[in-house]
């Protein structure tokens, strides 16, 4: 197996008294979708929030091997920093810029990683390079013929779509997933589960998802997390296999699908 | 609000006011020059305000600075050069901004407010309280500053009718300028702040260094109004850095339409003129001292009425028109 990409090694946040995360590890590696689950309240969404920036750890670390640029601890940097060395993040919430067009919102996207992005007297859309990454964008997340419509009109399941578009116009090698199928039709998460398993190839992806079918379909390698602490880590069969994990978790996931 | 229509009607507008001069009497056309000070003003607010979510009620700071940066660069009784004070004015701003931004900065909405409204009313009683301001008795500015290349003037600004035009002339450079920047990378990023700060943060932009550069461009252009007025008027005293200048200049923005820059402009030709019509004793009597209670009750009835400004005119009755044909 190669290197990990990104090492999270004893991590733990704390509100107040409560450990949301608790000495969480674990390793992401390209060409890998690392699937995290467990019922809701176990601090999935903490974790990514961690990884990304948004939230500050507790303690532990946080490493990631950038390409060709040795070792950076991602733990106490800010969200756009982190998202500038390439580790890109959808959000369970959809957070997009409503007023915008879809192409307008993954062009923004694709923006961010210009490294001459003051000069002001050049307009924005003359960027043909940017415009590209951004219709690539669209159309990887099923949305080219929807470009030109403005985020706000789209559909719950098409923001979400947008949401994926505007992560993959960043260009990131790490890809923190949160929770991307919810709300999302049949045919649309058919769609993401497929772009999901084509991604993987060259990215490293962090899954966040309560959708059994779409995990096991996807993930190379499983986390179940309860009540901030991990319980169980390994490949898919393993987990499925444990008798600690079916008692906790899985046992009665029957009703517990839902974001 | 930009329909097909709004250059052709804005290129319109800077014809006729070119035209002005020509018919007007004088009076009106310093009114109108007035007035186009203000417009630049407000656009340099509506940068702030409308395209990147920072609502300030300190922006008379710029303002008055760069008014008694003229003043107090000004040789008593001869003309100031133009191509140095200017200069000197807007770098006073920029100064001013970078100093203050780093600290405004990190609030937010209500308190963005509150700590603006500080520094501007810092700025108000360091002039006011100490002998290098001139106290309130403020500064005269006994001669138009000159443009000159070598020995020749460019521009005779002393001639009321040119001043008029070099200020014309100015707002529309603004305007463009203000355009462009805002159809540029940096400009789209600033609307990404104003519509979700925490998305474009996430996308890797580093939000503080573009609500910097943003802020520190508006209170130059907002010196820029400041150097003119105080050219124009020949005075300065602290009532130009006062809270109610920037509370003016926020209701202009706010009457034309935040996030429009033609609103803005349109919104102080709107303020000023009912100002001075409302204000004007031979047509009002005794109530034109209460010219502040009409327009309140106009500020208000635009405020609920119509929620883009007076820019949004169009666009909101087209709406009401959709909703009673039965369309979402």
């Amino acid at each position: 197996m190669t290197d990990p990409v990104l090492r999270v090694e004893n991590l733990s946040k704390l509100f107040g008294g409560l450990a949301a995360v608790n000495n969480v590890s674990l390793e992401l590696h390209l060409g890998q979708v690392h699937a995290v689950i467990g019922p809701n309240g176990a601090g999935k969404s903490t974790l990514t929030n961690l990884i990304s920036g948004e939230l500050m750890p507790t303690s532990g670390s946080i490493r990631y091997l950038a390409h060709g640029e040795g070792e950076f601890e991602l733990a106490g940097l800010s969200s756009d920093r982190i998202s500038r060395l390439g580790i890109g993040r959808s959000f369970q919430k959809t957070n997009i810029f409503l007023p915008f067009t879809a192409f307008e919102n993954c062009r923004l996207a694709a923006q961010s990683r210009l490294q001459r992005a003051w000069r002001i007297f050049r307009g924005a859309s003359r960027y043909a390079d940017v415009n590209v990454i951004a219709e690539q964008s669209l159309q990887a997340a099923g949305l080219s013929e929807r470009g030109e419509v403005v985020a706000a009109m789209l559909s719950h399941g098409e923001q979400r779509q947008l949401e994926i578009a505007m992560c993959l116009a960043t260009q990131p090698r790490i890809l923190l997933m949160d929770e991307p199928l919810a709300g999302m039709g049949p045919q649309e998460s058919l769609r993401i589960v497929a772009l999901i398993r084509q991604l993987a190839a060259e990215h490293a992806i962090l899954l966040i998802e309560h959708d059994m079918d779409a995990v096991f379909a996807v993930a190379h390698c499983l986390t179940v997390m309860v009540n901030g602490e991990v319980i169980e880590s390994g490949t898919p069969q393993a987990v499925r296999a444990s008798a600690q994990v079916q008692q906790a978790y899985l046992g009665d996931a029957h009703g517990d699908t839902h974001g | 609000m930009r329909s097909k229509l709004t250059p052709l009607l804005l290129l319109v507008a800077v014809v006729l006011l070119a035209a002005f001069p020509f018919v007007g009497e004088k009076f009106y056309i310093q009114l109108i020059a007035k007035v186009m000070i203000m417009a630049i003003f407000a656009m340099s607010l509506d940068l702030l305000v409308g395209y990147t979510g920072l609502v300030s009620l300190g922006h008379a700071a710029f303002f008055g600075l760069a008014g008694y940066v003229l003043a107090k660069a000004a040789p008593q009784y001869a003309a100031a050069n133009l191509w140095t004070t200017l200069p000197l004015a807007l770098g006073a701003c920029a100064v001013f901004a970078l100093l203050t931004g780093f600290l405004v900065l990190r609030t937010s909405g209500i308190y963005f407010i509150m700590v603006t409204l500080a520094f501007s009313q810092m700025l108000f009683f360091v002039f006011h309280d100490t002998p290098f301001g001139g106290g309130s008795d403020g500064i005269y500015i006994y001669a138009k500053p000159e443009i000159k290349i070598g020995a020749t003037a460019l521009l005779d600004l002393e001639d009321f009718k040119v001043l008029y035009w070099f200020i014309l002339g100015l707002m529309t450079l603004v305007y463009l300028f203000l355009r462009q920047v805002l159809d540029s990378n940096f400009g789209r990023a600033l609307i990404g702040i104003k519509t979700n700060e925490h998305r474009l943060r996430a996308l890797g932009f580093s939000t503080f260094r573009y609500k910097l550069a943003s802020y520190m461009l508006s209170g130059m252009l907002a010196g820029l109004a400041g150097y003119l007025a105080a050219l124009q008027f020949g005075f300065v005293n602290p009532e130009i850095l006062s809270w109610h200048v920037s509370g003016s200049v926020l209701m202009m923005v706010i009457l034309g339409g935040m996030g429009s820059l033609h609103g803005a402009a349109l919104g102080a030709f709107v303020f000023i003129l009912l100002q001075e019509t409302l204000s004007n004793q031979s047509w009002f009597g005794p109530i034109a001292k209460h010219w502040q209670l009409a327009m309140g009750i106009f500020i208000i009835a635009v405020a609920l009425l119509l929620p883009h400004g007076l820019v949004g005119l169009g666009s909101t009755l087209g709406n009401r028109h959709k909703e009673t044909g039965g369309h979402d």
